[in-house]
C-alpha cells in the first residue's frame, strides 16, 4: 500500500470504535477537555479513556497540552481532510491497485 | 440530487497487454484478488458481490459486462455510494486502460448505504468542523 492508502487505512482503523469516535467527536464540538472532564461523561475508565487518546494522539487526530498536573486534549480535525475528500483517497487506492495490476500481468500466461 | 455533488476520479494507463489478457485480470477472481481484492465477482449484470479487505468490505452490483471492452459495476464503501467503469482500448502497443469512478459525496442521507455504517452523520458534522478552520 502507498503511504497515502495507509494513512487513510490507519484514519479509518482509528475512528471505526464507536467509543473512539464520540471522544474526538466531543472533542470538536467542545474544544479542549482534561481527561477527567472526558471521562465524567464517558462510561469507561480514565485509563481507558486515556488509552483511546493515545490511539487518537499516535493518529494525529488530537494534541496534548500538559499544564500542571492536567493533560489537556483538543482535536486536530484538519487531519481528516483526505478522508472527507474522497476523491483524493479513491485516486490513491486505484494508482495502487494499477501498479500491482501491472505486476500481475507481467507474471500471468498469454 | 444536484449534479453539482456528482464527483469523478479517473486512472489512465498504457499497457502492453492485449485486451483480453487485462480482462481476465479484471474478470476472474482469482486474478483479481491479486491486485485489487479478494470477491465473490461474476460477469453477469445484476450479479450481486462483495470485495472484502482488512479494512473493510465494499458492496457492489455489475451494472454493465462487454467482454473485453467494458466492465461497470456499482462500488458501495464507508458511505461512498459509486459506480466503477473500466474501458479497454486496443492501441497499437497494447490497451489503454481507464478506470472512471463516479460517485456522491459522503454523508447525503439515508439513500445510502453507507449510513449502516454510521459514518455519514460523522463526515456532516466533520465537513461542518473543516469548513471552520482557518
Amino acid at each position: 500500500m502507498d503511504r497515502m492508502a495507509t494513512t487513510h487505512a490507519s484514519l479509518f482503523r482509528t475512528l471505526a470504535d464507536p467509543t473512539r469516535r464520540a471522544i474526538f467527536e466531543r472533542l470538536c464540538r467542545e474544544g479542549e477537555q482534561t481527561v477527567a472532564a472526558l471521562t465524567a461523561r464517558a462510561k469507561i475508565s480514565q485509563p481507558a479513556v486515556s488509552k483511546h487518546l493515545g490511539v487518537l494522539k499516535q493518529a494525529g487526530l488530537v494534541r496534548d497540552r500538559h499544564e500542571g498536573r492536567q493533560t489537556h486534549y483538543s482535536a486536530r480535525p484538519g487531519a481528516l481532510s483526505p478522508l472527507i475528500d474522497w476523491t483524493s483517497r479513491m485516486t490513491g487506492f486505484w494508482q495502487n491497485r494499477f501498479d500491482r495490476l501491472e505486476d500481475l500481468l507481467k507474471r500471468m500466461d498469454q | 440530487m444536484s449534479d453539482a455533488q456528482t464527483k469523478t476520479v479517473t486512472v489512465e494507463r498504457e499497457l502492453p497487454f492485449p485486451p483480453e489478457k487485462i480482462w481476465r485480470a479484471l474478470t476472474v477472481p482469482h486474478l483479481m484478488a491479486e491486485w485489487l481484492m479478494q470477491s465473490d465477482f461474476a460477469p453477469t449484470p445484476d450479479h450481486r458481490f462483495r470485495f472484502t479487505a482488512d479494512w473493510g468490505s465494499v458492496d457492489c452490483k455489475v451494472l454493465d459486462v462487454e467482454p473485453n471492452k467494458r466492465l461497470a459495476y456499482t462500488w458501495d464503501a464507508m458511505g461512498l455510494n459509486s459506480v466503477v467503469t473500466f474501458t479497454l482500448s486496443p492501441t497499437a502497443k497494447g490497451t489503454h486502460l481507464r478506470m472512471e469512478q463516479e460517485g456522491f459525496k459522503p454523508g447525503m442521507g439515508q439513500a445510502y448505504a453507507g449510513a449502516k455504517y454510521g459514518w455519514n452523520n460523522f463526515f456532516d458534522k466533520l465537513a461542518a468542523v473543516l469548513e471552520k478552520q482557518p
